[in-house]
């Protein structure tokens, strides 16, 4: 699913040396590991698949098998510098909980998404009439683990409500080579993924 | 896995040997958790693989309730059964003795090979039985290190062990965190539960009721078979799934030809049983099952530091991979994550996985190609990041 690491050069350009760091919805652990190849991060991961564990344990990253809209609330406040959440939110049932939740554990976190506001997937649903199937959500409705679907417009608008601020946006897409490029003009409209680096107001 | 298993059978068996190690002769002895004095102390120990010039490559495995030092390899050319935990100890299996240097140690409070209720007091020139102290597991963990410092190793790549011994495990990275580099802890818990202490005090009151057990005080051919070959048919229940024993013997029985109408039709997993059973007294001692079962129940890490298992975790210094199984009932999934949870809050490096399996509590002892790739994994990872 993540071959190409969709956004892990953007993340990976984001995160200071040397930080702590939780990766939710780690997979296989590559990010992690780059991380700590590239940042020397202290990481750690969540991964709700077996097999995503045993992965991580294969290259030596500490993550553990639980559903993260379950297992949030122990973690102390700020335990982290940095939560991410990498094409993860999507995922969930409870992106309202996982989001507060990564702001009180994390100083800051890094949060990216495919964008359903991409103009191809808004032309698919408004020409032909069904759940868009495409590169970035390649899944039928019925089968898809992307459960709750948002545009980069539907997360500024979320900062009141949860109070958080952002400190960066790097909305991006994905060139053919696999590289993140990023798009500055209309990114609602014109990026396949949004990213942002955000942080709770009350920090 | 299994292929390997039968490839070796071709060839020469290996032969492995028990050691023995006994401490605090007169006039020292160990003192216990409780105060109480017990000396000498012998443990019965088995090592497998070679110890690296370093001493860095030493891995303690520590066994559950009926286990013994025997954990790997046979006895003799003859022997019929490899060590419990063959399926992983040996050379390119898990735990690699090509790599390793594997210590496997029995229990104080045992009885193959270390000092139980079953050995001669003293003083007194008589088994101990009921006069033997009561031990914990941290005693069980206080004694190991003494043969730990006798084998000349400082630190420890790694504590590993399922049921009791992930209990032991646990307490060696609480007890000794600057001797520990990681543990494994398997199908475990931080406490017993109330339904596995109930468990517990079942099979012992089958001991107890057997007038053969009278006090304790047994000898020679006179002990207590029936009651100890109900508490382990007790144990076995515990130890399987619904599933498994499902797959394992539905409602077969042994003699296909016994018709229905007969009084006595044995099904298969009565039969299966009864062989438990039997095995097992010709092998173990009515008093050990009776004190180890006890500091199995009594073992609780969060009554130990005020009621709080996160606090009974704050200075450790080990790596974790800790392990549990989706069908096991008598120490669940939902006992591991405590202690995942308990680590994480403090956080310390811990890996995680519950594994799919039908095999209930016995999958711990049972081939399993996700946990030997993890266990591997994690020690050779291990090995790499040690400091020692």
């Amino acid at each position: 699913m993540e071959e190409f690491g969709i956004g892990y050069d953007l993340v990976i350009s984001e995160i200071p040396e040397g930080v702590r760091v939780l990766d939710l919805g780690c997979g296989d652990g590559t990010l992690l590991t780059l991380l700590q190849e590239k940042k020397g991060v202290r990481g750690f991961g969540v991964e709700i698949s077996e097999e995503g564990v045993s992965l991580c344990v294969e290259k030596g990253i500490y993550c553990y098998q639980a559903d993260i809209d379950e297992g949030l609330s122990d973690y102390r406040d700020n335990s982290f510098d940095y939560v991410i959440l990498n094409q993860t939110i999507q995922n969930t049932k409870r992106p309202d909980y996982v989001i507060r939740e990564v702001l009180r554990i994390g100083k800051k976190a890094i949060i990216s998404f495919p964008n359903f506001g991409y103009y191809r997937t808004r032309a698919f649903l408004m020409f032909r009439g069904t759940m868009p199937v495409n590169d970035l959500l390649p899944y039928q409705w019925y089968d898809s683990p992307n459960i709750h679907l948002l545009t980069i417009k539907d997360m500024t608008e979320m900062t009141s409500e949860f109070s958080f601020k952002i400190l960066s946006e790097k909305h991006f897409s994905v060139t053919r080579g696999g590289k993140s490029k990023v798009i500055n003009h209309i990114p609602n409209l014109l990026a396949q993924y949004g990213l942002f680096v955000i942080e709770s107001i009350d920090n | 896995m299994k292929k390997k298993e039968n490839e070796t059978e071709n060839i020469t068996p290996w032969i492995v040997k028990t050691g023995y190690f006994t401490f605090c002769e007169p006039p020292e002895f160990m003192t216990l958790i409780n105060g109480r004095k017990l000396g000498p102390v012998t443990l019965a120990y088995e090592t497998y693989g070679t110890l690296n010039e370093t001493k860095s490559n030493a891995i303690l495995i520590l066994h559950a309730l009926s286990g013994s030092a025997h954990a790997a390899g046979y006895h003799s050319a003859n022997d019929k059964n490899p060590g419990w935990w063959d399926s992983y100890i040996g050379p390119g299996k898990a735990f690699d003795t090509d790599k390793y240097f594997i210590i496997c140690s029995n229990v104080i409070g045992g009885c193959s090979g270390s000092t139980g209720p079953a050995s001669l007091n003293p003083e007194t020139g008589e088994p101990y039985a009921l006069t033997f102290p009561m031990v914990t597991v941290a005693d069980m963990v206080n004694a190991q290190k003494r043969l730990i410092d006798h084998l000349g190793i400082k630190k420890l790549l790694s504590v590993a062990g399922g049921s009791m011994g992930g209990m032991q495990a646990l307490q060696w990275t609480i007890s000794y965190p600057d001797m520990v580099e990681s543990c494994i802890a398997i199908a475990t818990s931080a406490s017993l539960s109330a339904q596995g202490i109930a468990l517990n005090e079942v099979g012992r009151q089958a001991i107890f009721n057997d007038p053969r057990w009278n006090n304790g005080n047994y000898s020679g051919s006179s002990f207590p078979k029936a009651g100890l070959s109900l508490a382990r048919m007790i144990g076995h229940i515990t130890y399987l799934s619904e599933q498994h024993m499902h797959e394992k013997f539905g409602r077969k029985f042994q003699d296909s030809t016994n018709p229905k109408g007969d009084m006595n039709p044995e099904f298969m997993v009565e039969s299966y049983l009864k062989h438990q059973g039997v095995k097992f007294v010709e092998r173990f001692d009515a008093n050990s099952y009776i004190y180890i079962t006890r500091a199995i129940d009594h073992f609780d890490l969060r009554a130990d530091y005020g009621g709080s298992l996160t606090a009974a975790f704050e200075n450790v210094s080990a790596n974790y991979l800790v392990i549990s199984f989706t069908t096991d009932w008598l120490y669940p999934s939902s006992n591991s994550k405590e202690i995942v949870r308990a680590l994480r809050v403090n956080g310390k490096n811990i890996n995680y996985t519950d594994i799919d399996t039908d095999n209930g509590h016995d999958a711990f002892l049972l081939p399993n190609e996700l946990m030997e790739k993890n266990i591997r994994n994690f020690l050779r990872s291990e090995l790499r990041k040690s400091g020692i």
